[in-house]
C-alpha cells in the first residue's frame, strides 16, 4: 500500500519544479508549462487527500474542476501569446520592455 | 439549502446569465454599425440585476447550494458595488469601443464572476469565481489587438495570474488536506476542534495571502500592476482598479473571518494555530502603500502613475484590515465606494482627453486649465480626493480608516499612513500644477462633448456630494457587516 507521504513528496517536487520554471524560462510557453506543473501537483495533493482524509469525494470533484479551468487558462494564453508572437515574431519575455522607463 | 430551493435566492446570477447569452445571440443578428446597441443591452441587463441583487439587501443569511454560497448583506453590498462599476465602465467604454460588442459582453461575464466571488463559501467555488473574472480580464487587457502595448499588458497579466492562482490552488490543497472539508465553515470547525501543525498552515495561509494579493494588487505581488495599466485600454484599466479589486477585497475578507478568525470572538485573530496575522497583514500594508507611493513619484505616463496610485491605495485599505473589527471593514467597505467614483472620475478624464492631448503623459496636460476649465477642475478635484484632502470624499475615507486603527493603538502604523499622504500629494499636486501653472503661449481651446461633460458630472457630483454628506452610506456599510458579528 503506498503511503499518502509519497504523494505528497512527489506534487511537492512537481509544484517546486513549476516554480523555478516559471522563474527560469525565457520562453512564454515555457512559463505556461510551469504554470501546468502547478495546477497538475495541486491535483495530485487533492485526489491524494481525498482518497487518505477525507470520508467524501470533495478533493476529487476540486481536481476535475481545476484540469477545466487549466485547459481554458492555456487555451487564452496561447491565444494571447499568439498574438504577441505575430507582432514581434518572438515570445521571449525578457524582450517584453516597451513599457520601461 | 438544497440545489433546487437556492435558485430562486440566486436570481441576479440566473438573470445575468440568462441576458449574457441573449445578448449574444441579438449581437450576431445586428448589423455592423449598429453594434452599440449590444453596449445599451449590457447596460439594461447589468441595471436589472443590480435592483434585483439590491433587493436581497435585507434577507437573512442564507447557504446556498449545499453550502457552496453564501447570501448575507456583505455579499449583497459587493454586489451592488460591482454591478455600479460594470455600468460606469460600459458609460466610460462607449465612445471608444461602437463597433467590438463582444467587449460589452466579456464585461458582463466578468461581472457574473464577480458576484460569484464575494459570495463564495467553498474553496472550489473560490477557485471558480476568481479565474472568471481572472481569465476575462487577461482578454480585455489585450483587447487592442494590434497596439503592442496592449498585447505586452495581456501577455504578462497572464502569466503572472496563471502562475499566482496555481500557487493558492496549491495552499488550498493543504488547507483540504489538513482539515479534510472544502467548505469554508467546515474548515473553521476543523481548525478550532483539532491541534494542527501550526507551519503547515502557516505555508498553507502565505500561499493564500499571495493568490489573493495578486488579485488585490498587494505588494510583493503587485509587479504586473503598472504594465498592465499602462498598456490596456483606459476604461480597462479603471475597471480592474475598482470592479475585480473591490471583489477580490471582499473574499479576502471573507476568507480572513471565516476561517482564520475564531468563531466565538470573531474580533480576534487565529485559535488554536500562531501565525500572527495582525503583524504579517501590518507589515504588507505598510510596504504596500509605501512603495506604491514612492514608485509613482517619477511617473511620466498618467495611467502609469495612477497604476501605482492604486497599489498605494490598497496598502490604505489593508491598513483597516489589520484591526479586523466592525468599524475596520466599515471603513473599508465605506473607501472602496468613493474610490469608486474618484479613481473612474480621473480615468474617465484620460480617456476623455486621450484623444484631444495626443498622449497620455502628464507633460500633455499643460495648460488644460486654459484650454478647457470644467475638465481640468473636475481632475484637480479627483487628484485632491485622492490625496484625501477635506472637503472631498476621499478624506472622508481616509478619516474613517485611520479612526479604525488608532482606535486599536496602531499608532505606528497610522503615523506611517499620514507620512505617505504627504508623499502622494507630491505626485497628485505635480498633475494639477501641470494643468494651471504651466500654460503654453497661444491656448488652443478643446470643445469637449455633451456626452462626455454629463458623465464627467456624474462622477464628479458623488466625489463631492460624499464629502459633506456620507452618512447613509456609512450606516448602510455598517449595516452590511454587521451579520458577521452577530448583530
Amino acid at each position: 500500500m503506498i503511503q499518502l507521504e509519497s504523494y505528497l513528496i512527489i506534487s511537492a517536487i512537481v509544484f517546486v519544479l513549476g516554480i523555478f520554471t516559471i522563474l527560469y524560462k525565457k520562453n512564454a510557453v515555457g512559463i505556461l508549462m510551469g504554470v501546468e506543473l502547478i495546477l497538475n501537483s495541486v491535483n495530485l495533493n487533492f485526489i491524494a487527500f481525498a482518497r487518505y482524509i477525507d470520508t467524501y469525494i470533495n478533493g476529487q470533484l476540486v481536481a476535475i474542476f481545476i484540469i477545466i479551468l487549466a485547459a481554458s487558462e492555456a487555451a487564452v494564453a496561447l491565444a494571447i501569446i499568439l498574438n504577441m508572437y505575430r507582432d514581434r515574431r518572438s515570445v521571449d519575455v525578457t524582450k517584453m520592455d516597451e513599457m520601461k522607463n | 439549502m438544497n440545489n433546487l430551493n437556492s435558485l430562486q435566492y440566486f436570481l441576479p446570477e440566473l438573470f445575468l446569465s440568462a441576458s449574457i447569452l441573449i445578448i449574444i445571440i441579438v449581437d450576431l443578428l445586428l448589423k455592423k454599425d449598429k453594434k452599440i446597441i449590444t453596449a445599451y443591452l449590457s447596460v439594461l441587463a447589468v441595471l436589472v440585476a443590480f435592483f434585483l441583487a439590491y433587493r436581497q439587501y435585507n434577507y437573512a443569511f442564507t447557504s446556498l447550494f449545499e453550502g457552496m454560497i453564501v447570501l448575507d448583506s456583505f455579499a449583497v453590498y459587493f454586489k451592488v458595488l460591482t454591478a455600479l462599476s460594470t455600468i460606469i465602465v460600459i458609460f466610460i467604454s462607449m465612445p471608444a469601443f461602437r463597433r467590438h460588442s463582444e467587449y460589452y459582453i466579456l464585461l458582463l461575464v466578468v461581472t457574473l464572476g464577480m458576484f460569484l466571488m464575494v459570495e463564495v463559501n467553498d474553496l472550489l467555488m473560490i477557485i471558480i469565481a476568481m479565474e472568471m473574472v481572472g481569465i476575462i480580464s487577461y482578454v480585455l487587457a489585450g483587447f487592442n489587438k494590434f497596439n503592442m502595448k496592449s498585447n505586452e499588458a495581456s501577455l504578462k497579466y497572464v502569466l503572472y495570474g496563471a502562475a499566482s492562482t496555481g500557487v493558492m490552488a496549491f495552499g488550498f490543497s493543504y488547507i483540504y488536506g489538513l482539515t479534510g472539508h472544502t467548505n469554508l465553515f467546515a474548515i473553521q470547525q476543523a481548525i478550532v476542534g483539532h491541534s494542527l501543525q501550526p507551519l503547515p498552515v502557516f505555508i498553507a495561509f502565505v500561499m493564500v495571502v499571495a493568490g489573493l494579493g495578486y488579485k488585490i494588487a498587494m505588494v510583493p505581488f503587485h509587479f504586473w500592476v503598472p504594465d498592465v495599466y499602462e498598456g490596456a485600454p483606459t476604461p480597462i484599466t479603471a475597471f480592474l482598479s475598482v470592479g475585480p479589486k473591490a471583489a477580490g477585497i471582499a473574499l479576502f475578507i471573507r476568507f480572513l473571518i471565516t476561517v482564520v478568525a475564531h468563531p466565538a470572538s470573531q474580533t480576534t485573530f487565529i485559535q488554536n494555530v500562531q501565525i500572527q496575522a495582525p503583524l504579517l497583514l501590518a507589515v504588507l500594508a505598510v510596504v504596500t502603500m509605501t512603495l506604491g507611493n514612492v514608485s509613482a513619484l517619477g511617473q511620466k505616463n498618467i495611467k502609469r502613475m495612477l497604476g501605482y496610485s492604486a497599489i498605494a491605495h490598497v496598502g490604505y485599505m489593508m491598513m483597516a484590515l489589520v484591526v479586523f473589527n466592525t468599524r475596520g471593514f466599515t471603513a473599508i467597505m465605506f473607501y472602496m465606494v468613493v474610490y469608486m467614483f474618484m479613481n473612474f472620475g480621473a480615468f474617465w478624464v484620460v480617456q476623455s482627453m486621450t484623444p484631444h492631448l495626443g498622449s497620455e503623459d502628464i507633460s500633455a496636460y499643460k495648460g488644460l486649465g486654459y484650454r478647457h476649465p470644467l475638465t481640468a477642475v473636475a481632475m484637480a478635484v479627483f487628484m485632491l480626493s485622492l490625496t484625501g484632502i477635506p472637503p472631498f470624499a476621499g478624506f472622508i475615507g481616509k478619516v474613517y480608516l485611520f479612526a479604525a486603527i488608532i482606535k486599536q493603538n496602531w499608532y505606528t502604523l497610522a503615523v506611517i499612513g499620514v507620512i505617505n499622504g504627504v508623499i502622494s500629494l507630491y505626485y497628485y499636486a505635480y498633475v494639477i500644477k501641470v494643468m494651471f501653472l504651466d500654460r503654453d503661449e497661444e491656448i488652443k481651446a478643446i470643445s469637449v462633448p455633451l456626452y462626455d461633460r454629463v458623465l464627467l458630472w456624474l462622477l464628479l457630483i458623488p466625489v463631492l456630494a460624499l464629502g459633506v454628506y456620507w452618512g447613509p452610506l456609512i450606516d448602510l456599510a455598517h449595516n452590511s457587516i454587521g451579520f458577521f458579528f452577530g448583530n
